[in-house]
């Protein structure tokens, strides 16, 4: 969808003509960042898909993405463990910092980067090997396992904290491709846990799932905000609801509005916002 | 009302052009199925004349004949040294039993027994005679190799209906041969010396072993230089290398070498590798080396789709996690590409093994007798022989040449069985 269309559907929806607001509504800061990222601009080619986006990611939150599909989520997601790099067209100004640190910076390996910040996609991608290797492969490359029983335990502790240990116990041997839709995003949860990232990053980790491997990996990333910062974009709003604390919403790559979620969904302050929560458009 | 009625009239319409459709597809399946008898018809009459023709070259005749270990000629002494048994004038003791047993006398009889007893007779009753010394002084019974004009006999190749001077064996020739069978001297046997050596001007004598192990070595050389070369340069162009002109350049360049007539790269070895570097004429090596440059362009295009056919969420998830550009390739991207890269090998070599043209330019065609030990020793490869024996004069090479291709179709059925092994091993179906 092109911006021109996109703005002639709010109009006619709502009939009142929006601006995507050049300030960015609520508070962007948080008191503790563990990831910040100022007047962030993503370029694919010529065509920007980020526009000036500042926002503070807290430690110990989940905060969640939402927005109408093509607004630049995921894009923006992707900046966050430069993912974007792997895209060779596309370009991003601006700083984003992990820890006080700009991962942007020339000296920064995005190597361990990737190590700290992980990521889980939104079609589950196991590697075609064994759910032990699956998991045991981010501990082997990086070195955090000193013998065989560590790395057991590291492959036992990830799957435990997936919710998946006792479904898998008993045939870690077997193909991890092997496993259904929902099992098989968990295990890219636990692969992603087991090199002990500090955040978390999800990509509608639950839209190619059915309604109850859904809510099981809901109720993993409930449990996992205790230890890790998660960022989870994601097109359903009742899921933005049921597990995020921090709500930010974009539209056509600008960050219209953030809050507490819920703040965001019982009385949002931009009406852009306030149009999406409603069901008007997205 | 009106959707019911509309609705119904839909189905009626649908109805009506279901006929059409698969009447269509019926259509489309018996040119399917007509395409493939076709296809299958001519694969049978080439089998068939292949087979038929090609099968004799695996049995030979023997024949069994006395001979008289004359100890006039026979120095025991001799036998016991390789070099002097050689000296031996086995012709004589040949020439005269085989003369003795057919009660030939004259001179031009003696000479129509040539086309009876093969002259690697000879080598035989060398070898019994080494084996059993104590012979020597006595006439012994032994098993010999029937010349090619009588074994074609044997096999009823020969056409008795025409005229004396037409056909390659005389009335009298025939007499000596049914005397033969008569006496039950005659057997056929399994074609030892067809597998034993190498090429030869006597057809029964010919082998078709120097060229297939010529063959091996060239493919060994091939396959050795171009599957690394081959996968390396395809990995670095489809992950590493930059999108830019230079590497388009590369890329457009490297389409284009697979289309070109293998005889330039034949002209390329002679000029390059013979002439500038002087490596050996007709050595496997530099065959080897011809056919990889050949084979090159295959492999990588192939390769590149291999590679380019992983999909892209399993490159993500492993740059997901820290994995380097190099460990993401190695650990999962090439893994995953290997079964396609394997196949695009497996082309490729087939492609060499069958090639002529290039090594004809590298001097791999000439007449070797020996089998090849190295990759530097001179050597033919199969389908060179298989060409050259088709070129030949005498009736008996036939065969021969069908040998030769049977022989070559089952070395390439051994390389594609492997191939499809190696495939299913590395073959990862979850
Ligand atoms: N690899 C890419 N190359 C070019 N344009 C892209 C690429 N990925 C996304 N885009 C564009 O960037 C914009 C934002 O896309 P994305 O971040 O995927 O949106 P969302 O995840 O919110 O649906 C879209 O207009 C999309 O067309
Ligand atoms: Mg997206």
């Amino acid at each position: 969808m092109t911006e021109a269309t996109m703005t002639n559907e709010v109009v006619e929806k709502t009939g009142v003509d929006r601006k995507v607001p050049d300030q960015t509504v609520g508070n962007v800061y948080v008191d503790e960042p563990r990831m910040t990222s100022r007047a962030v601009d993503v370029y694919y080619g010529d065509k920007q898909a980020i526009d000036g986006v500042t926002l503070d990611i807290g430690a110990q939150e989940v905060i969640s993405f939402i927005g109408p599909s093509g607004c630049g989520k995921s894009t923006f997601l992707r900046c966050l463990n430069r993912m974007n790099d792997t895209i060779d067209i596309c370009r991003v100004t601006g700083e984003i910092a992990l820890d006080g640190q700009n991962i942007y910076d020339p000296s920064i390996d995005v190597v361990p980067l990737r190590a700290r910040v992980g990521m889980v996609f939104q079609k589950p991608n196991p590697f075609p090997k064994s759910i032990y290797d699956n998991i045991a492969y981010g501990p082997r490359i990086h070195g955090l396992a000193t013998d065989k029983v560590d790395l057991d335990n590291i492959v036992e502790e990830s799957l435990t904290k997936a919710g998946l240990w006792e479904e898998v116990k008993d045939r870690l041997e077997q193909p991890g491709t092997g496993l259904s839709g929902g099992q098989q995003q968990r295990l890219c949860i636990a692969r992603a846990m087991a090199v002990s990232p500090e955040v978390i990053l999800m990509d509608e980790p639950c839209s190619a799932l059915d309604p109850i491997a859904t809510a099981k990996v809901e109720e993993l990333i409930h449990e996992l905000r205790e230890q890790y910062t998660i960022v989870i974009v994601t097109h359903s709003m009742q899921q933005a609801a049921r597990v995020s604390n921090r709500t930010a919403y974009f539209h056509l790559g600008k960050l219209v509005e953030v809050g507490e979620t819920k703040q965001i969904f019982t009385n949002p302050t931009h009406e852009l916002t306030q149009d999406y929560i409603t069901g008007r458009f997205g | 009302m009106n959707t019911h009625a509309s609705a119904a009239s839909a189905t009626e319409v649908v109805q009506q052009g279901l006929d059409k459709r698969y009447s269509a597809e019926s259509r489309f399946k018996i040119y399917g199925i007509l395409g493939i008898s076709i296809a299958m018809v001519f694969l049978f009459i080439l089998m068939f004349s292949i087979l038929s023709t090609g099968i004799p070259a695996f049995s030979k005749s023997k024949i069994l004949l006395p001979f008289y270990m004359d100890p006039e000629v026979i120095n025991v002494e001799d036998l016991a040294d390789p070099a002097a048994a050689r000296k031996i004038n086995l012709r004589k003791i040949v020439n005269d039993s085989k003369a003795a047993f057919f009660g030939a006398t004259e001179r031009a009889d003696k000479r129509q027994l040539e086309e009876v007893v093969s002259t690697l007779a000879q080598l035989e009753v060398l070898e019994h005679i080494r084996a059993n010394p104590e012979d020597v002084g006595q006439t012994v019974e032994l098993w010999v190799t029937a010349d090619d004009e009588a074994g074609r006999w044997y096999k009823g190749e020969v056409d008795e209906t025409l005229p004396e001077n037409r056909r390659p064996l005389n009335d009298q020739q025939i007499e000596w041969l049914k005397r033969l069978t008569a006496e039950e001297r005659v057997k056929t046997t399994f074609n030892d010396t067809f597998f034993q050596g190498g090429d030869s001007r006597n057809p029964e004598q010919a082998g078709i072993l120097a060229a297939l192990k010529g063959s091996f070595l060239t493919l060994i050389v091939t396959l050795g230089l171009s599957f690394p070369v081959g996968v390396a340069a395809a990995v670095y162009l489809e992950e590493f290398a930059p999108k830019n002109r230079f590497t388009d350049l590369v890329e457009v360049n490297i389409n284009n070498l697979a289309a070109v007539p293998s005889i330039i790269f034949g002209l390329l070895g002679l000029a390059v590798f013979l002439n500038i570097f002087g490596m050996p004429r007709s050595a496997p090596v530099v065959g080897g080396l011809v056919l990889t440059l050949m084979t090159l362009p295959t492999i990588i295009i192939s390769s590149r789709a291999a590679l380019r056919a992983v999909p892209p969420s399993i490159k993500d998830a492993a740059l997901g996690l820290g994995a380097s550009p190099m460990q993401t390739v190695f650990h999962h991207v090439v893994p995953l590409a290997l079964p396609g890269m394997l196949t695009g090998t497996i082309i490729g070599l087939a492609q060499a093994l069958g090639e002529t043209a290039p090594l004809l330019m590298i001097g791999m065609v000439a007449f070797i007798v020996d089998v090849p030990q190295g990759f530097t020793d001179a050597s033919s490869v199969l389908p060179v022989q298989i060409y050259l024996w088709s070129d030949s004069a005498e009736r008996a090479f036939v065969e021969k040449t069908s040998g030769g291709i049977i022989v070559l179709l089952m070395f390439l059925i051994a390389m594609n069985a492997m191939a499809v092994l190696l495939r299913k091993k590395f073959e990862r179906r979850w």
